[in-house]
């Protein structure tokens, strides 16, 4: 419980200071944000309402605190661009980017474990490079290119996908599936490289100790030793390493979005860039890293709630 | 027997079987010699770009558009009747010319405050310095360059800022991670003895100390800035036209998949080659830097 507690207590200061820095990226923009939102031919009275719908006209502390007061009440504000509220539309992409998440997340196990677990048993054969070899080529190849790939082969060359025509899963399963299938595995197999990595060193680290060789002296399988008794106490830091991961992958997923047209969270920040609708771009980022850290807190506790040492160590420090 | 023992314990052999035994690590050291020899040819081509091609990487010939790969144009032509290796080799300049600014960006900012915030530690380190660490690496690495590259604006030199930006915590940690270890060492606490002013130990007895791991990660955070570099090329928020990009180019090849194939392999294959090269070297240094894994 006191672990619990610091880590929440840690998260306030963390919180005000991101909170901080999202304010901050409109007056990065350089010169006055109003004029730049509204281009040149903007006319002084839309320039000064403009002004006052983003409070530009207030000192900046009062700017901070309107801005956070009207936050905590889940208001981040409304588009510049047809006043629609920037949380109904982050609620409409966000379901399409959770989706293609958890379906990268399911393609990175689906390869990573039986390759982890292979290359681990196989220490130093030629299962073990050929795995090694793999996860290398894998952390270089940038995912958007295996994306541009995979377009370009199952998309224009065997016609096997379509390359756009997004559809809610709750709506027709089968066409979700295939214009998903195509951008879960491309963004998947970077993650596979760096779980699969992982789950090896991970592995090897178990299986030298007392209680893998006394399941084996007991008679137990190869196997069963493997995947009941060592791969149990190898997961602690895969499941660490996949938690950052899903919180790093929201990067990912924007370009990945992009490239296969997918009306999802990424596609949105990048649409709001291009057309200058800052307070949409704002509200992106702050969801963004609001969801990385969550998720982080929720990897915390987990790490904490499978491993007491953990929780024993961090508590007292 | 005796002479045999004066050998061994003279220092002059000793050394030099050291020398040799290091030669041979870093021999059987595959993923440095790999990944050096690959961020080297690299590093050439960016150097040497405008002389390894017959064609100017922006010399449009509208008579040649869209050209398979030839004897002439190596890795054919694009839309424009660009030659794609002209343009290749200008885009591993830009690549490196980014993603090192970057790096400089991040070293500058990241250094200096990591070795501060260790030394000094307390409330300012432990509730500030490091919260604010902690809430810039809330922010996805891509989607805080995209974000900084929007408000600051598309061009070489923002998408240089807005990628080095996402850098400094990293640096910050492993540099204030290095200085917490380093303060526990009795030659800090000689040195603070001898009257060592604050100022010369970070700078003359502990900075030295932490750059075995900063240029791991630097080697890696070159990596991670080449693919930021395309990718917010990608997105056009990078270095503009007509200025080669190997992001840029891959989203112009999207458009011509079906009549030019090659459009979408050679940036792509750029990119990763580059990436292996540094994620190499990266793993290699590391190896070749730790004397417990060196052999």
């Amino acid at each position: 419980m006191a672990y619990v507690a610091k880590r929440i207590i840690i998260m306030i200061p963390v919180l005000f200071f991101l909170s901080v820095m999202v304010f901050s990226l409109i007056h990065l923009i350089p010169g006055d944000p109003a004029q730049i939102i509204l281009g040149q031919d903007a006319t002084p009275q839309s320039l000064a309402a403009l002004r006052a719908q983003l409070g530009l006209n207030q000192p900046l502390p009062m700017q901070y605190i309107h801005w956070l007061g009207m936050i905590l009440q889940g208001n981040l504000g409304y588009s510049l661009l047809d006043h629609t509220p920037v949380s109904t539309l982050i609620m409409q992409r966000l379901p399409v980017t959770v989706e293609l998440a958890i379906g990268t997340v399911i393609v990175a196990f689906l390869i990573s474990f039986p390759l982890g677990i292979l290359a681990a048993v196989k220490r130093d054969k030629w299962e073990d490079f050929t795995a090694l070899i793999a996860s290398t080529i894998g952390l270089s190849v940038p995912p958007f290119w295996i994306g541009i790939l995979f377009l370009l082969f199952f998309t224009v060359k065997i016609h096997l996908f379509p390359s756009s025509g997004y559809v809610p899963i709750w709506k027709n399963p089968g066409q979700n599936l295939s214009v998903m299938i195509l951008p879960m595995v491309a963004t998947g197999i970077r993650e596979a490289a760096v779980l699969l990595r992982m789950l090896r060193s991970s592995l090897l680290d178990v299986i030298d100790h007392d209680f893998v060789r006394t399941a084996r002296a007991k008679g137990l399988r190869g196997w069963t030793v493997i995947v009941r008794h060592a791969l149990k106490n190898a997961m602690i830091p895969v499941i660490t390493t996949g938690g950052l991961q899903i919180a790093g992958l929201l990067g990912g997923l924007v370009i990945t979005e992009e490239i296969f047209s997918l009306p999802g969270f990424g596609s949105l920040l990048v649409n709001s860039v291009f057309s200058r609708d800052y307070t949409t771009v704002q509200a992106c980022a702050l969801i963004a890293a609001l969801l990385v850290v969550v998720v982080n807190l929720l990897v915390d506790l987990v790490y904490g709630l499978m491993d007491p040492r953990i929780r024993l160590q961090r508590g007292k420090s | 027997m005796a002479l045999a023992s004066g050998i061994e314990n003279s220092p002059k052999p000793q050394k030099a079987v050291r020398k040799r035994n290091r030669w041979y690590a870093l021999w059987r050291n595959r993923p440095l010699i790999i990944g050096g020899g690959v961020v080297l040819i690299v590093l050439l081509a960016a150097i040497f770009a405008p002389l390894l091609s017959p064609y100017g990487p922006n010399a449009i010939d509208t008579n040649g558009i869209l050209q398979a790969p030839s004897a002439h144009h190596w890795l054919g032509t694009d839309e424009l009747g660009r030659d794609e290796y002209a343009r290749i080799l200008m885009g591993a300049r830009t690549s490196m010319v980014v993603s090192l600014g970057a790096l400089i960006v991040g070293l500058v900012i990241g250094v200096p405050v990591g070795l501060v915030s260790g030394f000094y530690r307390g409330f300012v380190d432990d509730w500030i310095i490091m919260r604010i660490v902690d809430a810039m690496q809330a922010f996805p690495f891509l989607i805080l360059a995209l974000v900084l590259a929007a408000m600051l604006g598309p061009g070489e030199r923002n998408a240089m800022i807005a990628i080095g930006v996402g850098y400094v915590p990293i640096f910050v940690r492993i540099v204030r991670g290095q200085v917490l270890g380093e303060l526990e060492k009795e030659f800090i606490s000689a040195a603070r003895m001898i009257g060592a002013s604050d100022w010369r130990i970070m700078w003359k007895h502990i900075l030295p100390n932490t750059l075995t791991p900063l240029i791991v990660q630097t080697t890696l955070a070159m990596a991670s800035g080449i693919v930021a570099e395309a990718s917010l090329s990608y997105l056009g928020l990078g270095v503009q036209p007509p200025t080669s990009s190997w992001g840029t180019m891959l989203h112009d090849a999207q458009g011509y998949m079906g009549q030019a194939t090659w459009l979408a392999l050679a940036p792509g294959f750029a990119i990763a080659i580059a990436v292996l090269g540094f994620n190499l070297l990266g793993d290699g240094l590391q190896r070749w830097l730790d004397p417990r894994r060196r052999n």
